[in-house]
């Protein structure tokens, strides 16, 4: 089996990036210190989230027009990843958090906002759980995705903004706005984190879903 | 107690930054891990860190190619 270009690229990217990510210069801030690398890690976690919902917004859009139970599967499976990347994006978070604002949680209207986003995905598992009828499971929770995917424009990008917050990017924050990262961190950021942190997340997807549709083969088989 | 200590913290923040003498003074050099760096230490974070993403991928592509065995069966 050859791997797809795509899979190379991805493994490139991150191993260069563990490279790069900790050689690699970035600008003396206080506070922060060395912190600022987590830029790479933390802030890659939400970009790879916001493209795995976006895929599964689309899949579950295309399930609405069709009907087809492939685009189901395509739409739950990215869901999850898109989930997975979310608990991991907040958890760093508040590692960060912990080391830079003093505590953990505080309650910030980033965290607040990130941790409702994450409850109504999670509210989209436990009603597809709760369904046994496969096309009624499939075109609830397809309507539901739709709906989850536009509650995180308020709760991730608008209603951060509107707020006084200890995270860069809104008001009054003693962090670092994404100006503050200078070119030598982009360079490194745009080309190697963003797109390598979000191409494992698509890797991983793809795997699930083979597996899933090898089991459905299975069962239509039995 | 939590509004007070963040109207008081921005204060306090700015008479750190205007008094000379106190804690941060704007010409005192911040804090960076250069030293460990300059003696080398960093690669072996570095190296610990490409070794477990490269065992991850390992792992990933193994995974990848179980998946297209079973699919050709």
């Amino acid at each position: 089996m050859r791997l797809s270009w795509w899979k190379i690229l991805c493994i490139i990217q991150l191993l260069a990036l563990a490279v790069a990510g900790f050689i690699g210069g970035v600008p003396a801030k206080p506070i922060i210190n060395e912190s600022i690398r987590n830029l790479y890690f933390h802030v890659s976690m939400w970009f790879a989230m916001m493209v795995l919902f976006t895929v599964a917004l689309v899949n579950a859009i295309k399930y609405l027009r069709t009907g087809n139970l492939k685009y189901d599967v395509y739409a739950v499976e990215y869901t999850f990843s898109g989930i997975v990347f979310c608990i991991l994006g907040l958890v760093t978070g508040m590692i960060w958090a912990n080391y830079t604002w003093g505590k953990a949680w505080s309650n910030d209207p980033k965290q607040t906002g990130a941790a409702i986003a994450l409850l109504i995905y999670l509210a989209y598992l436990v009603l597809r759980g709760s369904l046994t009828d496969i096309d009624k499971r499939a075109r609830v929770s397809a309507v539901y995705n739709v709906f989850a995917f536009f509650m995180l424009i308020p709760t991730l990008w608008v209603i951060p903004r509107l707020l006084e917050s200890l995270h860069p990017g809104g008001m009054g924050n003693p962090a670092f706005n994404t100006e503050d990262a200078d070119v030598r961190m982009r360079i490194i950021f745009w080309p190697l984190a963003v797109p390598g942190w979000t191409l494992l997340g698509v890797w991983i997807t793809t795997l699930r879903i083979r597996v899933k549709m090898l089991e459905e083969k299975k069962l239509q088989h039995a | 107690m939590r509004k007070l200590y963040f109207a008081t913290l921005p204060c306090i923040l700015l008479l750190c930054l205007c008094l000379p003498g106190v804690a941060q003074m704007p010409d005192e050099p911040i804090q960076m891990a250069d030293g460990l760096r300059a003696s080398g230490k960093i690669w072996v974070v570095v190296a610990v860190v490409f070794t477990i993403l490269a065992g991850l991928f390992i792992y990933l592509i193994s995974l990848d190619r179980k998946i297209s065995a079973l699919e050709k069966k």
